[in-house]
């Protein structure tokens, strides 16, 4: 009788244990947002998103590192997006387990394990210096690039993979070719899920400081080309933040980046619950 | 028709093909960088010196290796536990209005950029440890901390899914047998769910071990042998991400050398939790 | 229709109303892996019938029935031997227009696969990838919905979603898309099976109509639905063909005891 009396103390201890960790998970989140945008709101008004920053950012506002970030995000979208769905194609629908495929998994896989100061590294001494672009948006974007694109591949795959044999099977028995298959019958149904992987790539983007700061520089003057060197908000913020240049500023910095990630993710989110019930 | 289905082929190949040769372009260009110079002052001197001077040509980055050491152990040691917890708590018990948070509040952990946390870390928690338990508050407590939190939503979401796929019947043959609840989890799910529980550790491990700007603004960045939890630290990240703005010639080398021991690490943590999930798929 | 009990003959018999010989099946075996789901089938499909292919599960119905038009080349780990002749040629041979192959030789699974698009372009799919012109197309899609018989009960709604289809209107409409690639031989793989009596009924009414065109090779989904359609049958059973010959013969007087025994076994 005391051993099963023990058994059931021991499984409330762990069950208030596991409830105490649920909680505080949930606590450091709040505690985080709340911090940074009960100090960073009050500061965002029309001017602070419309004005670039003045005397390296003690003044004005972030319009040059918001248009840096929203720079670097296309950049980096519009060269990973067909590069990553390429990839999930001929992996999903080109080969079966084969050397090839595993090799290219395992070669993604890993890719998405590489910190972002390794891909900033990288960039540094590939596009920045090797190929002489110099701290740019272009070399800040394919750096960004090769970052989501393991994101991108791996969300591609599974939209590819939730999609019902059928189909393939439909439209093979219809005279069409593999091409033709993965164009119309394939990749349209595949849409909300490759979307999905897009908006979180976005998101990841928007955050991402490290690799960033080695490859696009750290410039506030306004962009005027592809080679133009540029500040994203992330990196805005951490250079305010961290040369201690005004905690105002980087209060309403953090603010507008953590409101912009909040939104982008609550797209995806909300993307993929609807992809889900839309499928089941 | 035949030569354009071909052809179409061909391109996917190479797009598959550059994708993943992105992998070892970064690791060519890394380790050219870096190799020649470790090779230079010899792999011992850079590995286990103990002084980080290069104005003076001293190149040794053990304190970094050891200060990478501790705080990804403390990291593990916060994250661990606390992931389990929510991993099991999100499968196994679910109680729905708590669920509902949590899960919301696991993905939003995974979406708050790193300077983020760095920034809260140190306006928060590192005056915090400064006035509680003494020293500079920029420390490895301070920064195992955050990176505890950082990496949970890794370590959560791929135990949740190695609890998920499991049988059914393991847990009512736990049951069945008359183990309680918790006693099932313990003894049976977490145990099955091995693998795929340590593959999480592992990469949560190669997170913790790759953050860069979260650490830079709170570990303090002294290039020293830290002694105590409440010393302040540099990392291997930290000593690319701080010095690289300005680093030049040998320096500059000095710090890809230092990204060729991150990289291997990382890749090592990668490839054996690569290995440890594709067990648990067969 | 003539009856002859010599259906694996090489020639024509004596007053024997003659009909095309569509497809021919000859010492064809197929192996997944190890099993070997087909065993050394010898089969004719002539034009203008329906020939029906029944028997158990897992007979080798199916297997033989994707090979006619070479679905199963996509299996894992499939091989055959032997050979399947559409008008005399081997559809194996390497040098075959794998997607001309599909268009002669359509096929209706058995249960209905609408794709997530509307009406007319679920319909219009398989004339599309052959790069068909607009208005050409509105007229195939028409004239196959008709013959398909959904066209009076879809003509005002062809732009909503198929999906929104009855399962008997999605199945009818799954014919009217292999239908509209004009192909030659309809082969149809229990295309009732999920189907209401009175569905069922219309597609079989549909089927006949189809008869005067095409070649017409059926899975039944049971044994009823064989005897109401066929012209001739073929009993199946763990991967051989056992029996051949008219349907009114197959389903009255088999001459083969395993047969009978299925034939009766299922009547009760």
């Amino acid at each position: 009788m005391r051993s099963n009396r023990l058994r059931y103390v021991t499984q409330s201890v762990a069950k208030i244990l596991i409830w105490i960790a649920a909680l505080s998970t949930i606590a450091v989140m709040i505690l985080i947002l709340f911090q940074i945008l009960r100090e960073g709101l009050p500061i965002l008004r029309l001017s602070f998103f419309t004005q670039s920053p003045k005397s390296m950012g003690r003044e004005g506002g972030i319009l040059t590192p918001i248009i840096g970030t929203v720079a670097l995000t296309v950049v980096a979208i519009i060269v990973a997006t067909p590069l990553g769905v390429g990839t999930a194609v001929f992996l999903r629908e080109y080969t079966r387990e084969s050397r090839i495929s595993r090799v290219i998994r395992f070669g993604t896989d890993c890719l998405a394990g590489v910190p972002s100061i390794i891909f900033g590294l990288f960039g540094f001494v590939f596009f920045v210096i090797y190929l002489n672009m110099g701290w740019s948006i272009l070399s800040g974007g394919l750096t960004l690039a090769a970052m989501i694109l393991p994101t991108i591949i791996c969300t591609t795959e599974e939209a590819i993979k939730a999609i019902p044999y059928s189909f393939r099977e439909v439209s093979y028995s219809l005279g069409g070719t593999k091409w033709q298959t993965v164009t119309r019958a394939i990749l349209p149904n595949a849409l909300p899920g490759i979307f999905t992987g897009i908006i979180l790539s976005v998101g990841r983007s928007i955050g991402e400081t490290a690799a960033i700061i080695l490859t696009a520089g750290s410039s506030l003057v306004m962009p005027t080309s592809l080679f133009s060197p540029i500040r994203t908000m992330a990196v805005h913020f951490y250079i305010l933040a961290r040369e201690g240049i005004s905690m105002e500023m980087a209060y309403g910095t953090g603010a507008a980046l953590i409101l912009l990630v909040l939104f982008v993710n609550t797209i995806a989110n909300g993307l993929l619950n609807r992809y889900i019930r839309h499928r089941s | 028709m035949e030569i354009k289905e071909k052809l179409i082929e061909k391109i996917l190949l190479f797009i598959a093909l550059s994708s993943i040769s992105i992998l070892a372009l970064i690791a060519f260009f890394i380790f050219g960088e870096g190799l020649p110079f470790i090779w230079k002052i010899g792999p011992h001197a850079f590995l286990l010196g103990e002084r980080w001077v290069p104005s003076h040509g001293e190149f040794g980055i053990l304190p970094m290796i050891v200060g990478s050491f501790w705080v990804t152990l403390g990291a593990l040691l916060l994250g661990i536990p606390l992931g389990l917890a929510c991993a099991i708590f999100l499968c196994e018990w679910t109680p729905p209005l708590a669920a509902t948070f949590l899960r919301p509040a696991i993905q939003l952990l995974a979406a708050i950029p790193s300077v983020i946390y760095g920034f809260w870390g140190l306006v928060v928690l590192v005056p915090l440890v400064r006035t509680y338990l003494g020293g500079p508050g920029l420390s490895i407590l301070s920064g195992s901390v955050i990176l505890g939190f950082m990496i949970l939503p890794t370590i959560i979401s791929i135990s949740e899914d190695a609890l998920r796929a499991l049988p059914p019947y393991y847990k009512a043959g736990g049951l069945a047998l008359g183990a309680t609840h918790w006693q099932t989890i313990w003894r049976v799910l977490i145990p099955a769910a091995r693998s795929g529980i340590v593959a999480s550790i592992i990469l949560g491990m190669g997170r913790a071990i790759g953050e860069t700007m979260a650490m830079i603004m709170i570990l303090g960045n002294a290039v020293k042998m830290p002694s105590s939890f409440l010393d302040s630290a540099r990392t291997l990240t930290t000593n690319i991400g701080i010095e690289m703005g300005y680093a030049s010639g040998s320096h500059r080398q000095a710090l890809f050398a230092t990204g060729v021991i991150l990289f291997f690490i990382i890749m090592i943590l990668n490839s054996s939790a690569i290995v440890l999930s594709r067990r648990r798929v067969e | 229709m003539g009856c002859s009990t010599d259906i694996f003959g090489t020639g024509l018999k004596g007053d024997l109303v003659v009909q095309e010989k569509k497809m021919m099946v000859q010492d064809f075996s197929f192996y997944y892996d190890s099993f070997q789901a087909l065993k050394n089938i010898n089969l004719d499909f002539r034009s203008n019938e329906i020939f029906t292919l029944f028997g158990p599960a897992r007979s080798g119905k199916t297997t033989l029935l994707k090979s006619l038009n070479r679905l199963t080349d996509f299996i894992y780990g499939a091989r055959h031997s032997g050979t399947i002749l559409l008008d005399g040629k081997d559809i194996y041979d390497p040098k075959w227009n794998l997607t001309q192959l599909r268009r002669r030789v359509g096929i209706v699974f058995d249960l209905p696969t609408p794709l997530p698009m509307s009406i007319f372009d679920n319909v219009a799919y398989g004339p599309k990838l052959s790069g068909k012109t607009k208005t050409s197309l509105k007229n195939m899609v028409e004239k196959a919905l008709r013959s398909a018989v959904l066209w009076e009960e879809v003509k005002d709604r062809l732009n909503t979603s198929a999906l929104r289809l009855s399962g008997g209107q999605q199945q009818r409409l799954c014919i009217a898309r292999v239908l509209a690639l004009e192909p030659e031989v309809l082969l149809l793989d229990e295309p009732c099976s999920g189907l209401d009596p009175i569905s069922t009924t219309s597609i079989e009414e549909t089927l006949v109509q189809l008869k005067k065109e095409y070649t017409i090779i059926l899975v039944p989904h049971n044994i009823q639905q064989a005897s109401r359609v066929a012209d001739r049958a073929g009993f199946f059973l763990n991967g051989e063909l056992v029996e051949v010959g008219p349907a009114y013969q197959i389903f009255t007087g088999p001459k083969d005891r395993r047969t009978e025994d299925y034939i009766t076994g299922r009547f009760g």
